[in-house]
């Protein structure tokens, strides 16, 4: 089980390791990263394994997206599949 | 490794264009309900309903919070009522409290199937249930009823139109003092489909399996979105980028299906490749087809948009499921549309073009609200009307209108929430009770006639 957590906002220090942090508290494996800054804004999605999660998936994604109001960005967490469905045959 | 230009499509979809799942809807079937005694077969509907529905809200959310797809409705359909009423006799109302006590209790938004198929004639236990409507609707807040009063095979049950055109009229004065919000929960079908997920008009048809998960999409804001995005290119490439959209829209109802389906141990039935819209800014189906070049929805030109767009969603959206069904179309709901209530306010948008518009997308006259004096046989003729365009075209065709009681044209009646607003439209008023009153049925066409 993979979900997808994306980024975005205004450019500032520490966006990766805070995310990151989060993960590794959750017991989520990174499993890629991809981030591009156009201009200041921050764009990052990665990947990460979420079958050997410590907490509940929901309890995680909200710690992540309290994580991005404290930071004035978007945080969204969501399961692997529903891209694999909307943008794959 | 998944494309992050898709991934940022996707989240964009759902967080500024209004894509979500506009409902999950439970079909239980109720035909082991019925006893002999109504009280006994009221308390096996609550006990099954309650049994097999207990962990949909719940399922639902997590699937919500899991897939950060937004789910609108969850929803409970059953056996037509009528079918039950017939085994055990007695006040079919009592279904109705039976059926609002199970969707309380489950904390579903809806349950709908306090309905009867009469399409060719009224047997045991249908008669009640119709006469007992406006009540249930009224006394009732989550019940939702359906009549089906003709099929392109059997024809037009024309003494059942004339009686709906009384129950619409009643469940309107009976709740005059709530914003005549019974018939906006009634819905009066030609050619009903067995499996249709939307309410008011979902029911779990005889034909279907003992339990089963249905799946409604939604997305007009995303077609809309994507139109604009293709800017001003020619009609076939329009139908190009509608179809594309559509085949993601329903892919993610399909998964939220199957996901449903199998966490519930429930088998999964269909997905509806429905644009439902909401009155929200950016979720009506009017602004599509003002974005493919229409000044005003209700303008010339409207029903030929509408048709390329319900045909380019079906296309789409067929190939991303595994089974297609329900009603599957555009639905073109006046109150329940910004952009069709602005059309409507403005004159432009008018009885006669939706008429027109229900012949060639989903469903028929729906949401409409009408002047609080128009006679009952009035309302039957616009029903037999609707249901004619249904029977002759092999199509579902339906309606759900609202006398607004005490109100005239130019003023408006808001029902809130999802069902919206919109002004009292204008009809004809030359009578038809002449040919109402005639009763009997309107003969099936040729059309029926395939074998």
């Amino acid at each position: 089980m993979r979900a997808v957590i994306t980024v975005i906002g205004k450019d500032m220090v520490g966006i990766l390791a805070k995310v990151s942090t989060k993960c590794a508290e959750a017991n989520a494996n990174v499993i890629e990263v991809t981030q591009s800054v156009l201009q200041d804004m921050f764009a990052m999605i990665m990947l990460v394994d979420i079958s050997g999660l410590n907490v509940q998936f929901a309890e995680m994604a909200e710690g992540l997206e309290a994580l991005g109001n404290d930071m004035g960005l978007s945080v969204h967490v969501m399961h692997e599949n529903i891209f694999n469905s909307m943008h794959r045959i | 490794m998944l494309n992050a230009r898709d991934i940022l499509e996707t989240i964009h979809m759902i967080q500024d264009e209004h894509l979500d799942v506009r409902t999950i809807t439970m079909g239980i079937s109720l035909l082991d309900c019925c006893a002999e005694d109504i009280d006994r077969s009221c308390t096996r509907l609550y006990d099954k309903v309650t049994k097999s529905a207990e962990k949909l809200v719940s399922t639902g959310e997590n699937i919500e919070r899991e897939f950060g797809i937004p789910i609108i409705n969850k929803r409970i359909s059953v056996t037509p009522i009528a079918m039950l009423a017939a085994a055990s006799g007695g006040d079919p109302i009592k279904y109705a409290y039976a059926m609002e006590k199970a969707a309380r209790e489950v904390g579903v938004n809806f349950i709908g199937g306090y309905s009867a198929l009469v399409h060719k004639g009224f047997s045991a236990g249908d008669k009640e249930l119709i006469l007992s409507i406006p009540q249930a609707l009224n006394e009732t807040e989550h019940v939702c009823s359906s009549v089906n009063i003709g099929s392109t095979k059997s024809g037009i049950n024309m003494d059942a139109v004339k009686m709906m055109g009384e129950t619409v009229r009643k469940a309107a004065e009976l709740s005059a003092d709530k914003g005549c919000i019974g018939p906006a929960k009634l819905v009066v079908f030609c050619n009903a489909p067995e499996d249709n997920p939307f309410m008011a008009g979902a029911f779990h048809g005889p034909g279907e399996p003992d339990c089963v998960i249905n799946v409604g999409v939604s997305g007009p804001g995303v077609v809309h979105a994507a139109l604009k995005k293709a800017g001003d290119c020619d009609l076939t490439k329009v139908a190009d980028v509608i179809k594309k959209t559509a085949f993601k829209v329903t892919r993610m109802g399909q998964l939220v299906g199957t996901e449903a389906s199998r966490r519930l141990g429930v088998p999964f039935g269909i997905v509806d490749l429905s644009l439902a819209p909401t009155p929200a800014v950016g979720d009506s189906v009017a602004r599509i087809l003002e974005e493919m070049g229409l000044e005003c929805c209700g303008t010339h030109g409207t029903t030929a948009a509408l048709a390329l767009l319900n045909d380019a969603v079906k296309k789409g959206g067929v190939m991303a499921s595994s089974h297609i069904g329900g009603l599957s179309g555009a639905f073109i709901p006046v109150t329940e549309d910004e952009g069709m209530i602005a059309a409507a306010e403005e004159g432009i948008l008018t009885l006669n073009k939706l008429e027109a518009m229900t012949a060639v997308c989903s469903v028929g006259l729906d949401m409409i609200v009408i002047p609080g004096d128009t006679p009952a046989s009035t309302i039957s003729a616009i029903i037999a009307d609707e249901a004619a365009i249904g029977m002759v075209n092999s199509k579902t065709t339906a309606v759900r209108v609202i006398p607004a009681i005490g109100k005239e044209v130019g003023e408006q009646l808001n029902f809130g929430g999802l069902l919206g607003y919109g002004p009292v439209m204008p009809l004809c008023d030359k009578s038809a009770n002449r040919f109402i009153s005639r009763g009997g049925r309107i003969p099936a066409p040729m059309q029926s006639l395939k074998n």
